[in-house]
């Protein structure tokens, strides 16, 4: 294992950097098209509520992979190129948005609906409500749950290795068939995964504990 | 228009339709696994048997956050190694299904834990033994909460077959793909193809996980069940 490092550091770093972007940039574009589909579906709104309803089960059902494909394989076909970590982060983001407009929806519905009568009672708009009494409440709630899905998203990232994202599985990959140590570079790519992801994913069980 | 169509021949069809059924096969397969090993890891992890139970829950841990690609890779490149060799049906289905049980297993552990220690006192109190209580009163109790958390994480069990297509594992992915690397035509149709079986698959799975929700979770413990479905949160 520790020749793999030796031998490899250079390749294995590349990879984790270019997991992180990918995840970081999916994270942050996923949080903004989800928290926007979950407005949209606890909206009063009928057509709204009915447009995000269906982006969300369309997005939640099917495969990251076909999804992913589709940007790889069509988009380039037919409208224009795009590299395969572009495609690959694309479709993480699209993927990711549904679940996390599904978390922040839970979100806003466990907020008591007194709290948006109350605000528009007191003279604030809709958008007012939302913006400023409803949405900081429904986010402290989702925190952690919002926070197993980004330990999901850096996981799911490495669906990148399939459209040359050159991703730290896509790296796993290379260094597995120049080495011939297939055991020991899944593992120490394992373990590079697990530096990103395990002390997420305590620290929201942490949180979890602290805020029920 | 008409070669786009033909991209729905029945050779075509029926080629997908094969695809499908090594999906399922494998997607049924893991999911009884994972859920037989999980609710057994899960029950295990929580009932603080001494050693053990820290070292099964930090193993689920470090499987839960290790991406299913890499476990699927790992079983076929890695197992060989050890002297045991799969096809791709068996190295996917024996990867899933530790992933998956890793996941039921946390499904399990948040669900005993959300059912109120009343319980297990009075149980214990009424003269049923320890693991009697767990079983007879704690258990139906916990299941009955973690049903929509367990439905969702076998819906991403199906979508996540898909992956397995790395090591060729001749399901519906792999058969989409084959047929449009024939004819690049076909590319648009296949990907629609894809997306509708995948999406009826996992939707009717979704709903009848919110059927079973209102049926059994019912009442007044519908909070708790969205609890441990936002716990245990899939993707």
């Amino acid at each position: 294992m520790i020749s793999i490092f030796q031998n490899y550091g250079g390749e294995l770093l590349t990879g984790l950097g270019q997991t992180l972007l990918c995840s970081i940039i999916a994270l942050i574009f996923a949080l903004i098209i989800g928290s926007a589909f979950a407005i949209m579906e606890t909206m009063p709104n009928k057509f709204a509520r009915v447009v995000a309803r269906v982006y969300i089960e369309v997005f939640r059902n099917i495969p990251l992979l076909v999804i992913t494909m589709f940007f790889y394989v069509v988009i380039p076909m037919y409208i224009v190129k795009i590299s395969g970590f572009a495609s690959g982060t694309v479709g993480l983001t699209l993927y990711s948005s549904a679940f996390i407009a599904e978390t922040v929806r839970s979100g806003i519905q466990s907020v008591d609906p007194g709290q948006m009568e109350g605000a528009r009672s007191t003279g604030l708009s809709y958008w007012q409500s939302m913006r400023y009494i409803i949405l900081p409440q429904a986010f402290r709630y989702v925190i952690p749950p919002l926070g197993n899905q980004f330990i999901n998203l850096v996981k799911n990232s490495s669906v990148l290795a399939f459209v040359a994202g050159f991703d730290l599985m896509y790296q796993a990959n290379v260094i597995a068939s120049d080495s011939l140590q297939s055991m020991s570079t899944y593992m120490c790519v394992g373990v590079l995964y697990l530096i990103l992801t395990l002390p997420l994913s305590y620290y929201m069980r942490h949180l979890e504990k602290k805020l029920a | 228009m008409l070669t786009v169509l033909g991209a729905y021949s029945w050779v075509n069809i029926k080629f997908l339709l094969e695809g499908a059924w090594v999906t399922i096969l494998v997607s049924v397969c893991s999911i009884v696994l994972s859920y037989i090993f999980g609710v057994i890891l899960g029950v295990t992890r929580y009932v603080q048997i001494k050693y053990l139970s820290a070292i099964v829950g930090f193993v689920i841990d470090i499987i839960r956050n290790l991406p299913l690609i890499l476990i699927i890779f790992f079983t076929y490149f890695g197992l060989p190694h050890l002297g045991f060799k799969p096809d791709p049906i068996w190295a996917s289905v024996i990867a899933m299904a530790v992933f998956e049980a890793a996941m039921v297993a946390e499904i399990v552990r948040a669900g005993i834990a959300s059912i109120p220690t009343g319980q297990m006192e009075g149980a214990r109190a009424n003269g049923l033994s320890y693991w009697q209580a767990l079983w007879y009163i704690v258990l139906p109790q916990a299941i009955r909460n973690m049903i929509p958390a367990i439905v969702s994480q076998f819906i991403s069990l199906v979508k996540d077959t898909s992956l397995a297509t790395i090591i060729v594992l001749p399901d519906l992915m792999n058969h989409a793909q084959i047929i449009y690397g024939q004819n690049t035509n076909y590319t648009i149709p296949m990907f629609l193809a894809l997306a509708v079986m995948y999406f009826i698959v996992c939707y009717s799975l979704s709903l009848f996980s919110k059927y079973l929700e209102k049926r059994i979770g019912g009442g007044n413990k519908k909070g708790k069940a969205d609890e441990v479905v936002q716990d245990a949160s899939d993707a």
